[in-house]
Protein backbone atom coordinates (compact mmCIF):
# COMPACT_ATOMS: atom_id res chain seq x y z
CA UNK A 1 0.00 0.00 0.00
CA UNK A 2 3.02 2.37 0.91
CA UNK A 3 5.30 1.01 -2.41
CA UNK A 4 2.14 1.99 -3.65
CA UNK A 5 1.61 5.65 -2.76
CA UNK A 6 5.54 6.00 -3.19
CA UNK A 7 5.62 4.90 -6.81
CA UNK A 8 2.69 7.10 -7.16
CA UNK A 9 4.46 10.18 -5.70
CA UNK A 10 7.17 9.81 -7.58
CA UNK A 11 5.41 9.63 -10.93
CA UNK A 12 3.35 12.83 -10.33
CA UNK A 13 6.49 14.52 -9.07
CA UNK A 14 8.32 13.38 -12.17
CA UNK A 15 5.15 14.08 -14.90
CA UNK A 16 5.26 18.13 -12.76
CA UNK A 17 8.81 18.13 -13.33
CA UNK A 18 8.47 16.71 -16.97
CA UNK A 19 5.63 19.27 -18.14
CA UNK A 20 7.03 21.92 -16.15
CA UNK A 21 10.76 21.90 -18.28
CA UNK A 22 9.00 21.41 -21.61
CA UNK A 23 6.39 24.42 -20.59
CA UNK A 24 9.41 26.45 -21.31
CA UNK A 25 9.49 24.70 -24.65
CA UNK A 26 5.78 25.08 -25.54
CA UNK A 27 5.62 28.73 -24.11
CA UNK A 28 8.86 29.81 -26.66
CA UNK A 29 6.90 27.83 -29.36
CA UNK A 30 3.54 29.23 -28.43
CA UNK A 31 5.06 32.89 -28.72
CA UNK A 32 7.00 32.18 -32.00
CA UNK A 33 3.58 30.86 -33.12
CA UNK A 34 1.59 34.33 -32.20
CA UNK A 35 4.29 36.06 -33.56
CA UNK A 36 4.86 34.59 -37.10
CA UNK A 37 7.95 33.35 -36.49
CA UNK A 38 9.09 29.81 -35.91
CA UNK A 39 10.68 29.44 -31.99
CA UNK A 40 13.50 27.04 -31.08
CA UNK A 41 14.30 24.83 -33.76
CA UNK A 42 18.09 24.03 -33.54
CA UNK A 43 18.45 21.73 -30.81
CA UNK A 44 17.12 18.50 -31.33
CA UNK A 45 14.14 17.76 -34.02
CA UNK A 46 11.68 20.86 -33.62
CA UNK A 47 14.22 22.01 -31.00
CA UNK A 48 12.72 19.25 -28.95
CA UNK A 49 16.01 19.22 -27.02
CA UNK A 50 16.14 22.97 -26.27
CA UNK A 51 14.84 22.43 -22.03
CA UNK A 52 17.65 20.01 -21.90
CA UNK A 53 20.52 22.37 -23.07
CA UNK A 54 18.53 25.53 -21.01
CA UNK A 55 18.80 23.56 -17.85
CA UNK A 56 22.54 22.64 -18.87
CA UNK A 57 23.16 25.86 -19.51
CA UNK A 58 21.79 26.98 -16.02
CA UNK A 59 24.00 24.25 -14.08
CA UNK A 60 27.12 25.72 -15.76
CA UNK A 61 26.49 29.39 -14.86
CA UNK A 62 28.13 30.74 -12.14
CA UNK A 63 26.16 30.93 -9.04
CA UNK A 64 27.08 34.21 -8.21
CA UNK A 65 25.79 35.66 -4.14
CA UNK A 66 26.03 39.63 -4.20
CA UNK A 67 28.09 40.31 -1.04
CA UNK A 68 25.75 42.47 0.22
CA UNK A 69 23.04 39.60 0.33
CA UNK A 70 21.52 38.01 3.29
CA UNK A 71 23.78 34.72 2.00
CA UNK A 72 21.04 32.42 4.23
CA UNK A 73 17.84 34.19 3.18
CA UNK A 74 19.47 34.77 -0.24
CA UNK A 75 19.91 30.20 -0.81
CA UNK A 76 16.28 29.78 1.03
CA UNK A 77 14.49 32.32 -1.36
CA UNK A 78 14.40 30.04 -4.46
CA UNK A 79 14.05 26.89 -1.96
CA UNK A 80 11.04 27.86 -0.58
CA UNK A 81 9.25 28.77 -3.81
CA UNK A 82 10.16 25.33 -5.60
CA UNK A 83 8.95 23.73 -2.71
CA UNK A 84 5.65 24.59 -2.45
CA UNK A 85 5.33 24.32 -5.95
CA UNK A 86 6.01 20.84 -6.00
CA UNK A 87 3.82 20.39 -2.64
CA UNK A 88 0.62 21.71 -4.52
CA UNK A 89 -0.03 18.63 -6.69
CA UNK A 90 -0.46 16.30 -4.13
CA UNK A 91 -4.38 16.81 -3.34
CA UNK A 92 -5.46 16.99 -7.07
CA UNK A 93 -6.77 13.96 -7.99
CA UNK A 94 -5.22 13.03 -11.52
CA UNK A 95 -7.79 9.90 -12.06
CA UNK A 96 -10.27 7.38 -10.37
CA UNK A 97 -9.18 4.62 -8.95
CA UNK A 98 -7.35 1.96 -11.07
CA UNK A 99 -7.70 -1.86 -9.62
CA UNK A 100 -4.43 -3.43 -10.66
CA UNK A 101 -2.82 -6.33 -9.17
CA UNK A 102 -5.90 -7.21 -6.97
CA UNK A 103 -5.47 -3.36 -5.36
CA UNK A 104 -7.21 -0.81 -5.77
CA UNK A 105 -4.63 2.13 -6.65
CA UNK A 106 -6.64 5.55 -5.82
CA UNK A 107 -4.86 8.34 -8.42
CA UNK A 108 -4.18 10.85 -5.51
CA UNK A 109 -1.25 11.46 -3.55
CA UNK A 110 -3.79 12.56 -0.71
CA UNK A 111 -7.33 12.87 -0.42
CA UNK A 112 -7.31 15.56 2.10
CA UNK A 113 -10.52 16.78 3.00
CA UNK A 114 -9.68 20.22 3.19
CA UNK A 115 -7.78 19.62 -0.22
CA UNK A 116 -8.65 23.07 -1.50
CA UNK A 117 -7.85 24.81 1.58
CA UNK A 118 -4.55 23.29 1.22
CA UNK A 119 -3.89 24.26 -2.47
CA UNK A 120 -4.55 28.21 -1.40
CA UNK A 121 -2.40 27.64 1.61
CA UNK A 122 0.41 26.37 -0.10
CA UNK A 123 0.12 28.77 -3.08
CA UNK A 124 -0.10 31.63 -0.61
CA UNK A 125 2.82 30.54 1.13
CA UNK A 126 4.69 30.69 -2.38
CA UNK A 127 4.45 34.28 -2.32
CA UNK A 128 7.42 34.34 0.71
CA UNK A 129 10.05 32.68 -1.75
CA UNK A 130 9.45 35.29 -3.60
CA UNK A 131 9.63 37.84 -0.65
CA UNK A 132 12.55 36.32 1.18
CA UNK A 133 14.55 36.03 -2.31
CA UNK A 134 13.90 39.76 -2.91
CA UNK A 135 14.72 41.37 0.27
CA UNK A 136 17.70 39.12 0.69
CA UNK A 137 18.83 40.12 -2.70
CA UNK A 138 19.80 44.04 -1.00
CA UNK A 139 19.22 45.70 -4.37
CA UNK A 140 15.78 47.88 -4.49
CA UNK A 141 14.78 46.65 -7.57
CA UNK A 142 14.15 43.19 -5.88
CA UNK A 143 12.94 44.51 -3.01
CA UNK A 144 10.62 46.72 -5.34
CA UNK A 145 9.45 43.49 -6.96
CA UNK A 146 9.19 41.72 -4.01
CA UNK A 147 7.10 43.97 -2.51
CA UNK A 148 4.77 44.09 -5.86
CA UNK A 149 4.52 40.42 -5.57
CA UNK A 150 3.44 40.29 -1.92
CA UNK A 151 1.13 42.95 -2.41
CA UNK A 152 -0.22 41.66 -6.14
CA UNK A 153 -0.62 37.90 -4.35
CA UNK A 154 -2.44 39.58 -1.03
CA UNK A 155 -4.68 41.56 -3.30
CA UNK A 156 -6.11 38.57 -5.45
CA UNK A 157 -5.79 35.49 -3.21
CA UNK A 158 -9.00 37.19 -1.90
CA UNK A 159 -11.40 37.45 -4.55
CA UNK A 160 -9.77 33.93 -5.64
CA UNK A 161 -10.91 32.60 -2.20
CA UNK A 162 -14.64 33.87 -2.41
CA UNK A 163 -15.00 32.80 -5.72
CA UNK A 164 -14.00 29.22 -3.97
CA UNK A 165 -16.59 29.53 -1.15
CA UNK A 166 -19.14 29.78 -3.78
CA UNK A 167 -18.18 26.97 -5.46
CA UNK A 168 -17.63 24.91 -2.19
CA UNK A 169 -21.06 26.19 -1.12
CA UNK A 170 -22.40 24.02 -3.79
CA UNK A 171 -20.37 20.91 -3.36
CA UNK A 172 -20.65 21.01 0.25
CA UNK A 173 -17.39 19.76 1.13
CA UNK A 174 -13.57 21.38 0.80
CA UNK A 175 -12.35 17.80 -0.52
CA UNK A 176 -11.35 17.99 -4.08
CA UNK A 177 -12.27 14.39 -4.84
CA UNK A 178 -15.65 15.31 -3.78
CA UNK A 179 -15.76 17.89 -5.90
CA UNK A 180 -14.96 16.02 -9.01
CA UNK A 181 -17.68 14.17 -8.11
CA UNK A 182 -20.27 16.17 -7.75
CA UNK A 183 -19.79 17.97 -11.39
CA UNK A 184 -19.94 14.60 -12.68
CA UNK A 185 -23.74 15.52 -13.65
CA UNK A 186 -22.35 19.00 -15.23
CA UNK A 187 -19.49 20.73 -14.53
CA UNK A 188 -18.94 23.39 -11.87
CA UNK A 189 -18.38 26.70 -15.13
CA UNK A 190 -22.15 26.07 -16.18
CA UNK A 191 -23.16 27.26 -12.36
CA UNK A 192 -20.74 29.23 -11.97
CA UNK A 193 -19.22 31.00 -14.70
CA UNK A 194 -18.80 34.36 -13.23
CA UNK A 195 -16.71 32.24 -10.11
CA UNK A 196 -14.99 30.52 -13.08
CA UNK A 197 -14.07 33.40 -14.89
CA UNK A 198 -12.74 35.41 -11.14
CA UNK A 199 -10.79 32.49 -10.14
CA UNK A 200 -9.36 32.79 -13.70
CA UNK A 201 -7.99 36.34 -13.70
CA UNK A 202 -6.68 35.39 -10.27
CA UNK A 203 -4.51 32.64 -11.50
CA UNK A 204 -3.07 34.59 -13.91
CA UNK A 205 -2.17 36.96 -11.07
CA UNK A 206 -1.04 33.96 -8.72
CA UNK A 207 0.98 32.69 -10.92
CA UNK A 208 3.21 36.18 -11.82
CA UNK A 209 1.77 35.64 -15.97
CA UNK A 210 0.99 38.60 -18.08
CA UNK A 211 -0.61 40.55 -17.96
CA UNK A 212 0.23 40.65 -14.39
CA UNK A 213 3.47 39.71 -14.53
CA UNK A 214 4.68 43.33 -12.34
CA UNK A 215 6.58 41.41 -9.94
CA UNK A 216 9.38 40.68 -12.77
CA UNK A 217 8.66 42.60 -15.02
CA UNK A 218 11.51 43.25 -17.40
CA UNK A 219 11.32 46.26 -18.43
CA UNK A 220 10.73 48.38 -15.40
CA UNK A 221 12.72 46.22 -12.97
CA UNK A 222 15.27 44.72 -14.66
CA UNK A 223 13.88 41.09 -13.48
CA UNK A 224 12.39 42.44 -10.38
CA UNK A 225 12.85 39.74 -7.35
CA UNK A 226 15.20 37.54 -9.34
CA UNK A 227 17.81 40.29 -10.73
CA UNK A 228 20.60 39.44 -8.10
CA UNK A 229 20.06 35.87 -9.00
CA UNK A 230 21.78 33.74 -11.31
CA UNK A 231 22.88 30.09 -12.27
CA UNK A 232 20.49 27.35 -11.05
CA UNK A 233 19.08 29.60 -8.22
CA UNK A 234 17.47 31.45 -11.12
CA UNK A 235 16.70 28.43 -13.08
CA UNK A 236 14.66 27.32 -9.45
CA UNK A 237 12.59 30.85 -9.69
CA UNK A 238 11.28 30.87 -13.36
CA UNK A 239 10.97 26.83 -13.13
CA UNK A 240 8.48 26.92 -9.68
CA UNK A 241 6.91 29.99 -12.03
CA UNK A 242 6.08 26.96 -14.24
CA UNK A 243 5.32 24.48 -12.13
CA UNK A 244 2.66 27.00 -10.17
CA UNK A 245 1.27 27.07 -14.03
CA UNK A 246 0.43 23.78 -14.44
CA UNK A 247 -1.03 23.07 -10.96
CA UNK A 248 -3.12 26.41 -11.25
CA UNK A 249 -4.17 24.70 -14.81
CA UNK A 250 -5.27 21.27 -12.88
CA UNK A 251 -6.88 23.40 -10.42
CA UNK A 252 -9.25 25.22 -12.58
CA UNK A 253 -9.60 22.00 -14.38
CA UNK A 254 -10.47 20.13 -11.36
CA UNK A 255 -12.52 22.65 -9.93
CA UNK A 256 -14.24 24.30 -12.45
CA UNK A 257 -14.06 21.91 -15.13
CA UNK A 258 -14.98 18.30 -13.95
CA UNK A 259 -11.47 17.42 -13.26
CA UNK A 260 -11.14 13.29 -14.79
CA UNK A 261 -15.01 13.60 -16.07
CA UNK A 262 -15.60 13.64 -19.51
CA UNK A 263 -19.09 13.52 -21.43
CA UNK A 264 -20.71 10.33 -21.73
CA UNK A 265 -18.51 8.40 -18.89
CA UNK A 266 -20.68 5.82 -17.17
CA UNK A 267 -22.49 5.57 -20.62
CA UNK A 268 -19.94 3.86 -22.46
CA UNK A 269 -19.85 1.07 -20.82
CA UNK A 270 -15.68 0.58 -21.15
CA UNK A 271 -13.99 -1.35 -18.18
CA UNK A 272 -13.60 0.95 -15.24
CA UNK A 273 -9.69 1.10 -15.45
CA UNK A 274 -10.18 1.88 -19.52
CA UNK A 275 -12.40 4.95 -18.21
CA UNK A 276 -9.66 5.88 -15.32
CA UNK A 277 -7.24 6.03 -18.02
CA UNK A 278 -9.03 7.99 -20.12
CA UNK A 279 -10.37 10.47 -17.58
CA UNK A 280 -6.48 10.90 -16.82
CA UNK A 281 -5.96 11.83 -20.29
CA UNK A 282 -9.48 14.26 -19.93
CA UNK A 283 -7.82 16.04 -17.37
CA UNK A 284 -4.47 16.57 -18.97
CA UNK A 285 -6.36 17.50 -22.16
CA UNK A 286 -7.91 20.46 -19.93
CA UNK A 287 -4.75 21.32 -18.51
CA UNK A 288 -3.09 21.59 -21.62
CA UNK A 289 -5.88 23.58 -22.67
CA UNK A 290 -5.69 25.87 -20.56
CA UNK A 291 -1.77 26.36 -20.06
CA UNK A 292 -2.25 27.54 -23.99
CA UNK A 293 -4.76 30.00 -22.55
CA UNK A 294 -2.48 31.04 -20.29
CA UNK A 295 -0.04 31.13 -22.89
CA UNK A 296 -2.08 33.00 -25.31
CA UNK A 297 -3.10 35.23 -23.09
CA UNK A 298 0.31 36.51 -22.00
CA UNK A 299 1.14 37.12 -25.69
CA UNK A 300 -1.79 38.89 -26.29
CA UNK A 301 -1.81 41.21 -23.25
CA UNK A 302 0.48 44.04 -22.43
CA UNK A 303 0.95 44.59 -18.83
CA UNK A 304 -1.21 45.95 -16.49
CA UNK A 305 0.15 49.48 -14.81
CA UNK A 306 0.46 49.30 -10.88
CA UNK A 307 -2.34 51.11 -10.07
CA UNK A 308 -4.72 49.07 -12.61
CA UNK A 309 -3.83 45.98 -10.81
CA UNK A 310 -4.91 47.51 -7.51
CA UNK A 311 -7.88 49.06 -8.75
CA UNK A 312 -9.06 45.56 -10.79
CA UNK A 313 -8.10 43.86 -7.78
CA UNK A 314 -9.94 45.36 -4.79
CA UNK A 315 -12.86 47.14 -6.39
CA UNK A 316 -13.34 45.07 -9.21
CA UNK A 317 -12.87 41.52 -8.43
CA UNK A 318 -13.70 41.75 -4.82
CA UNK A 319 -17.04 43.30 -5.13
CA UNK A 320 -17.23 41.09 -7.55
CA UNK A 321 -17.35 37.71 -6.29
CA UNK A 322 -19.04 38.54 -3.53
CA UNK A 323 -22.38 39.26 -5.24
CA UNK A 324 -21.38 36.07 -7.08
CA UNK A 325 -21.26 34.09 -3.53
CA UNK A 326 -24.27 36.33 -2.23
CA UNK A 327 -26.11 35.14 -5.31
CA UNK A 328 -25.00 31.72 -5.17
CA UNK A 329 -26.51 31.48 -1.51
CA UNK A 330 -29.61 32.93 -2.33
CA UNK A 331 -30.31 30.54 -5.36
CA UNK A 332 -29.37 27.59 -2.93
CA UNK A 333 -31.70 28.71 -0.17
CA UNK A 334 -34.00 29.43 -2.97
CA UNK A 335 -33.86 25.86 -4.40
CA UNK A 336 -34.59 24.42 -0.77
CA UNK A 337 -37.64 26.74 -0.14
CA UNK A 338 -39.08 25.88 -3.38
CA UNK A 339 -38.25 22.23 -3.76
CA UNK B 1 -13.02 79.54 -32.85
CA UNK B 2 -12.09 79.87 -36.11
CA UNK B 3 -9.44 77.46 -37.29
CA UNK B 4 -6.35 77.92 -38.83
CA UNK B 5 -6.64 74.69 -40.97
CA UNK B 6 -9.03 72.52 -41.61
CA UNK B 7 -6.67 70.00 -40.23
CA UNK B 8 -7.66 70.27 -36.37
CA UNK B 9 -9.88 67.95 -34.44
CA UNK B 10 -12.20 68.24 -31.88
CA UNK B 11 -11.34 65.95 -29.17
CA UNK B 12 -14.20 63.87 -27.89
CA UNK B 13 -13.51 62.73 -24.19
CA UNK B 14 -16.21 60.32 -23.59
CA UNK B 15 -17.35 57.97 -20.89
CA UNK B 16 -16.56 54.69 -22.25
CA UNK B 17 -19.85 52.68 -22.38
CA UNK B 18 -20.46 49.51 -19.58
CA UNK B 19 -19.65 47.50 -22.57
CA UNK B 20 -16.41 48.97 -22.67
CA UNK B 21 -15.38 49.43 -19.72
CA UNK B 22 -15.65 45.26 -18.78
CA UNK B 23 -12.77 45.13 -21.06
CA UNK B 24 -13.88 41.44 -21.62
CA UNK B 25 -14.96 41.86 -25.26
CA UNK B 26 -11.68 43.89 -26.12
CA UNK B 27 -9.77 41.34 -24.70
CA UNK B 28 -11.15 38.38 -26.45
CA UNK B 29 -10.96 40.42 -29.25
CA UNK B 30 -7.29 40.44 -28.75
CA UNK B 31 -6.99 36.99 -28.63
CA UNK B 32 -8.78 36.36 -31.53
CA UNK B 33 -6.39 38.19 -33.78
CA UNK B 34 -3.50 36.75 -32.19
CA UNK B 35 -5.06 32.99 -32.55
CA UNK B 36 -5.48 34.04 -36.46
CA UNK B 37 -1.49 34.77 -36.31
CA UNK B 38 -1.04 31.52 -35.23
CA UNK B 39 -2.41 29.63 -37.91
CA UNK B 40 -0.27 31.98 -40.47
CA UNK B 41 2.28 30.37 -42.35
CA UNK B 42 6.09 31.91 -40.52
CA UNK B 43 7.85 33.84 -43.23
CA UNK B 44 11.28 33.35 -41.47
CA UNK B 45 14.20 32.33 -43.51
CA UNK B 46 16.33 29.97 -41.60
CA UNK B 47 19.22 31.55 -42.64
CA UNK B 48 22.55 28.83 -42.21
CA UNK B 49 20.00 26.82 -44.57
CA UNK B 50 18.37 28.68 -46.24
CA UNK B 51 19.34 32.05 -47.85
CA UNK B 52 17.76 34.66 -49.88
CA UNK B 53 19.24 35.90 -53.48
CA UNK B 54 21.07 38.76 -52.98
CA UNK B 55 20.09 41.80 -55.58
CA UNK B 56 22.02 41.65 -58.75
CA UNK B 57 24.22 44.44 -57.25
CA UNK B 58 24.90 43.73 -53.99
CA UNK B 59 28.37 44.99 -53.10
CA UNK B 60 30.37 42.42 -51.06
CA UNK B 61 33.66 41.28 -51.21
CA UNK B 62 36.48 42.73 -53.45
CA UNK B 63 37.75 40.21 -56.00
CA UNK B 64 40.99 41.14 -58.56
CA UNK B 65 40.35 39.47 -61.64
CA UNK B 66 42.66 37.43 -63.57
CA UNK B 67 42.29 37.81 -67.70
CA UNK B 68 41.38 35.35 -70.25
CA UNK B 69 45.03 33.80 -69.88
CA UNK B 70 45.64 33.82 -66.27
CA UNK B 71 47.19 37.08 -65.56
CA UNK B 72 46.57 39.94 -62.88
CA UNK B 73 45.24 42.75 -64.71
CA UNK B 74 45.61 44.88 -61.85
CA UNK B 75 48.89 47.57 -62.65
CA UNK B 76 48.71 49.32 -59.50
CA UNK B 77 47.57 52.58 -60.88
CA UNK B 78 46.58 53.65 -57.55
CA UNK B 79 43.25 55.24 -59.00
CA UNK B 80 41.06 52.96 -56.68
CA UNK B 81 43.12 53.97 -53.68
CA UNK B 82 42.50 57.43 -54.51
CA UNK B 83 38.59 57.10 -55.29
CA UNK B 84 38.44 55.45 -52.03
CA UNK B 85 36.65 57.67 -49.21
CA UNK B 86 37.42 55.14 -46.50
CA UNK B 87 41.22 54.92 -47.38
CA UNK B 88 40.64 51.14 -47.19
CA UNK B 89 42.97 50.34 -50.40
CA UNK B 90 46.63 50.20 -50.12
CA UNK B 91 49.78 48.84 -52.55
CA UNK B 92 53.05 48.59 -53.61
CA UNK B 93 53.91 49.08 -57.11
CA UNK B 94 56.63 46.77 -58.87
CA UNK B 95 58.31 45.88 -62.30
CA UNK B 96 57.22 42.88 -64.31
CA UNK B 97 60.43 40.79 -64.87
CA UNK B 98 60.72 39.08 -68.45
CA UNK B 99 60.03 35.78 -67.30
CA UNK B 100 56.72 37.04 -65.70
CA UNK B 101 54.60 37.86 -68.53
CA UNK B 102 52.27 34.92 -67.73
CA UNK B 103 51.83 36.31 -64.66
CA UNK B 104 50.71 40.41 -65.33
CA UNK B 105 49.10 41.80 -67.58
CA UNK B 106 51.26 44.53 -68.08
CA UNK B 107 54.67 45.91 -67.36
CA UNK B 108 53.54 47.43 -63.69
CA UNK B 109 51.44 45.33 -61.13
CA UNK B 110 50.83 45.75 -57.66
CA UNK B 111 53.58 43.37 -55.61
CA UNK B 112 51.03 43.45 -52.59
CA UNK B 113 47.50 44.77 -52.72
CA UNK B 114 45.57 45.39 -49.56
CA UNK B 115 42.35 46.18 -48.98
CA UNK B 116 41.25 46.79 -44.85
CA UNK B 117 37.72 45.31 -45.04
CA UNK B 118 36.76 47.42 -41.48
CA UNK B 119 37.36 50.63 -43.24
CA UNK B 120 36.08 49.47 -46.61
CA UNK B 121 32.29 50.75 -46.76
CA UNK B 122 31.47 49.10 -50.04
CA UNK B 123 30.61 52.09 -51.82
CA UNK B 124 32.44 50.06 -55.25
CA UNK B 125 33.89 53.56 -55.92
CA UNK B 126 37.29 51.46 -56.56
CA UNK B 127 35.36 49.52 -58.89
CA UNK B 128 34.35 52.50 -60.84
CA UNK B 129 37.38 54.08 -60.82
CA UNK B 130 39.41 51.32 -62.55
CA UNK B 131 40.82 52.00 -66.05
CA UNK B 132 41.76 48.07 -65.80
CA UNK B 133 38.85 46.17 -65.19
CA UNK B 134 40.77 44.67 -62.71
CA UNK B 135 38.54 44.69 -59.42
CA UNK B 136 35.04 44.48 -58.52
CA UNK B 137 33.26 43.72 -55.92
CA UNK B 138 30.98 40.62 -55.21
CA UNK B 139 28.16 38.91 -53.90
CA UNK B 140 30.18 36.81 -51.33
CA UNK B 141 30.33 38.14 -47.47
CA UNK B 142 33.44 39.27 -45.37
CA UNK B 143 33.52 36.37 -42.55
CA UNK B 144 33.76 37.84 -39.58
CA UNK B 145 36.81 37.13 -37.21
CA UNK B 146 37.75 37.68 -33.67
CA UNK B 147 41.12 39.41 -34.74
CA UNK B 148 41.65 42.57 -36.38
CA UNK B 149 44.36 41.99 -38.54
CA UNK B 150 42.18 38.65 -40.14
CA UNK B 151 40.40 41.82 -41.95
CA UNK B 152 43.26 43.15 -43.59
CA UNK B 153 42.96 41.73 -47.03
CA UNK B 154 45.89 41.00 -49.03
CA UNK B 155 46.67 39.81 -52.46
CA UNK B 156 46.34 35.95 -51.01
CA UNK B 157 42.42 36.51 -50.55
CA UNK B 158 41.85 39.32 -53.21
CA UNK B 159 43.04 37.74 -56.47
CA UNK B 160 40.83 35.30 -58.12
CA UNK B 161 42.53 31.53 -58.65
CA UNK B 162 43.14 30.84 -62.18
CA UNK B 163 40.80 27.72 -61.45
CA UNK B 164 37.82 28.72 -59.84
CA UNK B 165 36.92 32.29 -61.48
CA UNK B 166 34.86 34.61 -59.91
CA UNK B 167 31.41 34.99 -61.53
CA UNK B 168 31.35 39.21 -62.32
CA UNK B 169 29.21 39.30 -65.46
CA UNK B 170 26.11 40.75 -63.05
CA UNK B 171 28.14 43.52 -62.30
CA UNK B 172 29.42 44.50 -65.56
CA UNK B 173 25.62 44.83 -66.93
CA UNK B 174 24.99 48.65 -67.24
CA UNK B 175 21.45 49.37 -66.55
CA UNK B 176 18.73 47.07 -65.51
CA UNK B 177 15.53 47.04 -66.43
CA UNK B 178 12.77 49.14 -64.35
Amino acid sequence: MIADKMIFILVIFGITLLIATYLTYFERKVAAFLQDRVGPNRAGPFGLLQPLADAGKMFFKEDFVPSAAERALFILGPGIAMFTACMTGAVIPWGDTLHLFGRDISLQVADVDIGLLYIVGFVSIGVYGIMVGGWASNNKYSLFGAIRASSQMISYELAMGISLIAVIMMSGSLSIREIVEQQFDGWNVIYQPVGFLIFFICALAECNRAPFDLPECETELIGGYHTEYSSMKLGFFLFAEYINMFISAAVISTVFFGGYHFPFMQELGLPANVVSLLGVAALFLKIFFFLFVFMWIRWTLPRFRYDQLMHLGWKVLIPLSIINMVLTGGFMLLKDYLW
Amino acid sequence: MQSLTNRSKLVVNKKMTFWERIYLPAIFGGMRITLRHFFKKNKTVNYPEVKRPFSPVYRGMHVLKRDENGAERCTACGLCAVACPAEAISMVAAERKPDQAHLYREEKYAATYEINMLRCIFCGLCEEACPKEAIFLTDRIVPASLEREEFIYGKEKLVEPVDQRIDISLRQIKSYPQ
